[in-house]
């Protein structure tokens, strides 16, 4: 079984997000980019199934990705048997690829799984910066692929995959999908396994990232965005001021007034 | 067969076979909101039972597709059922929830039906005929002001982002059959077993006052202080969903869109960044407080009081302060 992992990183949420001077996109310069975390859970879910059955996992990324190096050698360094880099020739009118919509990066995907055809797509439930909807339906409508996404456990079951999709308090499904198809993961049934950072120097050094070139159709985006902002201030915490102590004794006071704590 | 085209805005209704959710009712509460801005009607799509159209208060047609097969959601039954609508009654808008359902099927719906869709919507205005919608990324950081050109379009809408309840909106809706689509009985997926949690745990939504711990706890040695935290107040200890995944705290301490709605007199979170998913679960506690060192954190949007104050210092000087 061959699986395919579609990976990126996203703009590390704990930074502050600086806007363009236009406000209708973001800064990219300044921001750190991290793995996608559900990117990372549909890579661990990939190779628990690796483990289990053997089957041949590779994570691919969009080479002109901020950071996408990093994320193709640590999937290698956990275990990924390959990793490829995708370039694109964008037909006139598309955006580069820091502002690629999602259904524009399923285009490339899929440009590319059309030519190495999977026999599962897992990829991240969604990615932080979703503005036009999630990849992995978008993705599976552009193969012909049965899709479910919300995810949280793939397991192998003759020419099927069965896989449990979560929905709200807890409640889930147990679904047979039959393969080829594109799962969207939520989460790993197991938290994402740690590559030590001299194997992923080791990955880096000994080099081994494949590169394929696709072309991307004309972009077909009809969302037009008038502005992006940062949450109004209304409604804002009101801040407690101090040191820890006294931030505790104003917090203890707090619950006191209604009755929580004694004394 | 019904060909004319409705040009409405249409809410897809949530079920579990026997009770629609309460997000569809917010749902329906905006549809009629923007319905009435437009000038059209407001359409509810019941696929699988029919005899929950008795609930659908608030829409003026409720849009029924009865199959053995759509009872329980299923992706590709849902997927093929929803386009067989949109293309019979093409509306100018469908909203969904951006819960399961909706991270599922926006985009393959988007494509199939080809109208652009904006996900994680917490607002949405007309003018005229053309339709905004607020969209909340990055974790709820930023909000992008997106316009959906054309004559049609989808969103899919954040849960609790709106307010509306089912005994507000009433009124008695007619009911329109669709014919399901040809194929419901030949997919490449079936549904095995619905599994329910596991009872058994304490109850977090009945609890007065929660203390709820998130990813800024970095790592299993460190619960011992919150744990101690919740301890000395005698209250249980809950999570966001990073916690409950690393495997931490069981699920049913998960508080949020895919864990528990949760309403006590107090809820103090610690390292929790308040994610949409996180607050959907628990924005409507009494009193929020709030301990983040990022003081841009979306949680403080949500809390009534705030403190960049580090968790590492202030849960000891709270449990100090709490033994006496
Ligand atoms: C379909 C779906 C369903 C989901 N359902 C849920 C759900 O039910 N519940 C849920 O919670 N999430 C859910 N999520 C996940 C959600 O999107 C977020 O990823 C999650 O809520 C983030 O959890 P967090 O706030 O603990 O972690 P983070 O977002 O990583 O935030 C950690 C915070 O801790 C702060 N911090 C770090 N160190 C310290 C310190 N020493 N002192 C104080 N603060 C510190 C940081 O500033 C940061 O803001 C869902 C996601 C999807 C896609
Ligand atoms: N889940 C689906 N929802 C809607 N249309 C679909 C779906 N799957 C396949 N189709 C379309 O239905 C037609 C028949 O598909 P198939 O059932 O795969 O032969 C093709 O044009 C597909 O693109």
């Amino acid at each position: 079984m061959r699986i395919v992992v579609p990976m990126r990183a996203v703009p590390d949420l704990v930074e502050e997000i600086e806007l363009t001077a236009d406000e209708t996109g973001i800064d990219r310069e300044y921001l750190t980019f991290v793995l996608s975390e559900w990117d990372a859970q549909a890579l661990e879910e990939a190779l628990l199934l690796k483990d289990s059955s053997g089957a041949e996992v590779v994570a691919v990324g969009l080479a002109d990705d901020p950071e996408i190096d990093q994320v193709l050698y640590t999937a290698l360094a956990k275990g990924a048997d390959a990793a490829v880099k995708i370039t694109y020739s964008s037909a006139a009118g598309s955006s580069g690829s820091a502002g690629l919509r999602t259904a524009d990066r399923a285009a490339v995907l899929a440009g590319y799984l059309a030519a190495q055809p999977a026999d599962l797509v897992m990829t991240g439930v969604q990615a932080a910066d979703d503005l036009d909807g999630q990849l992995p339906s978008a993705l599976a409508v552009l193969l012909d692929l049965p899709h479910v996404s919300v995810a949280v456990s793939v397991e192998e079951a003759a020419g099927s995959v069965t896989v449990r999709q979560e929905f709200a308090a807890g409640i889930s499904h147990e679904l047979q999908v039959q393969l080829p198809a594109v799962i969207g993961v939520q989460s790993a049934r197991q938290a994402p396994r740690y590559a030590p950072i001299t194997r992923i120097r080791q990955a880096m050094q000994a080099g081994g990232l494949r590169e394929v070139t696709v072309t991307l159709p004309p972009a077909r985006s009809t969302l037009i965005v008038r502005r992006m902002h940062r949450p109004e201030e209304t409604g804002h915490a009101e801040m407690l001021a101090g040191s820890a102590g006294e931030v505790a004794d104003q917090i203890l006071g707090l619950l006191r007034a209604r009755g929580l704590v004694k004394g | 067969m019904n060909d004319e085209v409705s040009g409405n805005v249409m809410v897809l209704a949530e079920h579990t076979g026997k009770q629609v959710s309460e997000g569809t009712f917010e749902l329906i509460g905006k549809a009629r909101e923007l319905a009435s801005a437009m000038g059209c009607k407001t359409e509810v799509i019941l696929l699988g039972s029919r005899e929950l159209a008795g609930q659908l208060s608030g829409a003026d047609i409720v849009v029924c597709m009865e199959h053995p097969g759509l009872i329980e959601y299923l992706p590709e039954a849902y997927e093929r059922a929803l386009l067989e609508v949109l293309v019979q009654r093409p509306p100018r808008l469908l909203m969904m929830s951006n819960a399961t359902i909706g991270l599922d099927l926006g985009s393959s719906l988007s494509a199939r039906w080809d109208a652009p869709l904006v996900a994680y919507v917490s607002a949405l205005d007309v003018d005229g005929r053309a339709v905004t919608a607020t969209a909340k990324i990055l974790g709820g950081k930023v909000l992008a002001e997106v316009e959906l050109k054309g004559e049609r379009g989808i969103v899919t809408v954040l849960g609790g982002a709106l307010s509306a309840s089912a005994a507000q909106l009433g009124g008695t809706p007619e009911v329109i059959d669709l014919v399901p689509p040809a194929g419901l009985d030949s997919l490449r997926m079936s549904l095995r077993q619905v599994l329910e949690p596991d009872p058994g745990d304490i109850d977090i939504s009945a609890a007065d006052m929660l203390v709820s711990v998130g990813r800024g706890i970095e790592s299993q040695d460190n619960m011992e202080i919150v744990l101690e935290l919740a301890d000395a107040l005698g209250v249980p200890l809950s999570a966001s969903r990073p916690v409950v995944d690393a495997g931490w705290l069981p699920k049913t301490r998960q508080v949020g869109q895919s864990g528990l709605k949760v309403k006590p007199r107090v809820y103090l979170a610690l390292g929790i960044s308040g994610a949409p998913e996180h607050l959907e679960g628990m924005r409507n506690a009494e009193l929020i407080i709030a301990c983040n060192t990022d003081a841009g954190a979306p949680i403080f949007g949500a809390a009534h009081f705030g403190t960049t104050v580090d968790l590492f210092d202030l849960v000891p000087e709270l449990v100090d302060k709490i033994r006496g």
